[in-house]
């Protein structure tokens, strides 16, 4: 059960991490680089907390094995506000709108809303909870969360 | 949760993944896009202790139209099933189920030749190809064959294909002129197992009358099942709402689903009667299937 070197980008950083085959990718993120924005909920592919992008599209890190993303580029959660503390439109959108609760479940939802905001403006509820379907919130605070994201309108992140 | 430890092979090639197949047998798992695997792994109910990871292999991710046929290589992922253009138009019923798998995380790994492999009857790309009379490519190190959908799926999570045998693509025939598709599924909540689901493809001639007819249910028995008594009831007719319902009531009577926590069998029963009439009254309106 031979280790591997693993060379890939994270938040535009190059990073050379020697694991286990069996350690996750969010595994890497967290206990390796010490990354902890990304969570750890089910780990098993349910409940979207440890979303992050893979060469920009969101994937679910517990269901990714590190080696896998050698030679891959790796957004996380701590990718999104800027050196000086600057929030993206996105995370001031979550901020003014109440749209976290405990926190838990917010870095993924972020990723993945970010992901799906490249492709274009999310419209209507409806695109929004689409979006959003792959992400438990255990507070259950999915209104402030659709709420956040139509008020950012045709702006994109 | 992590899973038992294994060996990782990453080959760039596909001879070279089933040399690895042929030496390892029963030791080894194929990992394509990893949306089932991995769980089944991190709760330790798969335990591979030789993990060959089709990921890096370009030529599985291919898509191509020649011979009168679509070849999806099985690398081939659910998110380019929605997107790609070439998809939507040689096999609008792959485009058309495939927001319906998983969430859009899921939707960016997983794969067409692990969902076939992987064999869950609740899943909507077998049956999708099952209604297209598509066949699956198996290869191992000393040949390679092809199965008809309809025979390759054995029982839940069971195929044909053996230990050391790799599915790598899948070949959808072009339709005939005339042929539209549609699907309906139900399921709890959004991305969640469908309790009942039914792909539809009907062909119809210059008159309008069906021609062909192909039904395919998922969550409806042990694999992805074929009506082909329903479909009969369908050729030689021009579609109407009574000959629908017609369709509706043989469905109904013919299946034999599953019992469990989540649907009674006469919930199922049922609902596959309904969602096969309404699968085919909006192939033949145009409709494109609608997620509830």
């Amino acid at each position: 059960m031979s280790d591997h070197v693993v060379a890939l980008r994270v938040n535009g950083r190059e990073h050379e991490v020697r694991v286990e085959p069996r350690r996750t990718l969010a595994d890497l993120l967290r206990e390796d680089l010490r990354l902890t924005g990304t969570h750890l909920g089910c780990e098993h592919g349910v409940c979207g907390a440890c979303t992050v992008l893979l060469d920009g599209e969101p994937v679910r890190s517990c269901l990714m094995f590190a080696v896998q993303a050698h030679g891959h580029s790796v957004e996380t959660v701590e990718s999104l506000a800027g050196a000086d503390g600057t929030l993206t439109r996105l995370q001031q959108a979550f901020h003014e709108h109440h749209a976290l609760q405990c926190g838990f479940c917010t870095p993924g939802i972020l990723m993945t809303l970010s992901a799906a905001l490249r492709q274009g403006p999310l419209r209507s509820e409806d695109e929004v909870r689409e979006a959003l379907s792959g992400n438990l919130c255990r507070c259950t605070g999915y209104q402030q969360i659709v709420d956040a994201v139509l008020s950012l309108g045709e702006a994109a992140t | 949760m992590k899973p038992p430890p294994f060996d990782y092979w990453a080959p760039r090639s596909l001879p070279e993944a089933l040399e690895l197949m042929a030496r390892y047998g029963e030791e080894a798992k194929a990992l394509a896009g990893g949306q089932s695997l991995v769980p089944l792994m991190n709760f330790r109910l798969a335990a591979p202790r030789q993990l060959v990871d089709l990921n890096p292999i370009p030529e599985l991710a291919s898509c191509a139209v020649e011979d009168g046929v679509l070849r999806l290589g099985a690398m081939v992922r659910h998110r380019f099933l929605e997107r790609s253009p070439v998809v939507r138009e040689h096999a609008p019923l792959l485009s058309m189920v495939a927001p319906f798998i998983g969430y859009p995380q899921i939707r960016a790994r997983g794969t067409i030749g692990g969902s076939l492999a992987h064999a869950d009857p609740a899943a909507e790309l077998p049956a999708a190809v099952m209604a297209l009379d598509g066949r699956v490519q198996l290869r191992s190190r000393t040949g390679t064959r092809m199965v008809a959908a309809e025979r390759f799926f054995r029982s839940f999570f069971t195929t044909v294909a053996e230990p050391d045998e790799l599915v790598v693509g899948v070949e959808i025939p072009l339709p005939p002129p005339g042929t539209a598709v549609g699907f309906q599924e139900v399921a709890m909540r959004r991305g969640d197992f469908a309790l009942a689901g039914v792909a539809v493809a009907v062909t119809r001639g210059e008159d309008g009358t069906i021609t062909r007819a192909r039904i395919a249910c998922l969550s409806a028995a042990s694999t992805p099942l074929r009506v082909p008594e329903a479909e009969r009831v369908l050729v030689g007719e021009p579609p109407s709402d009574r000959l629908f319902r017609e369709v509706e009531a043989r469905v109904s009577e013919l299946v034999d689903p599953p019992d469990d926590v989540h649907a009674s069998a006469g919930y199922r029963r049922r609902t596959l009667g309904v969602l096969c009439r309404r699968a085919l009254t909006a192939a033949v309106s145009g409709k494109e299937a609608t997620r509830r």
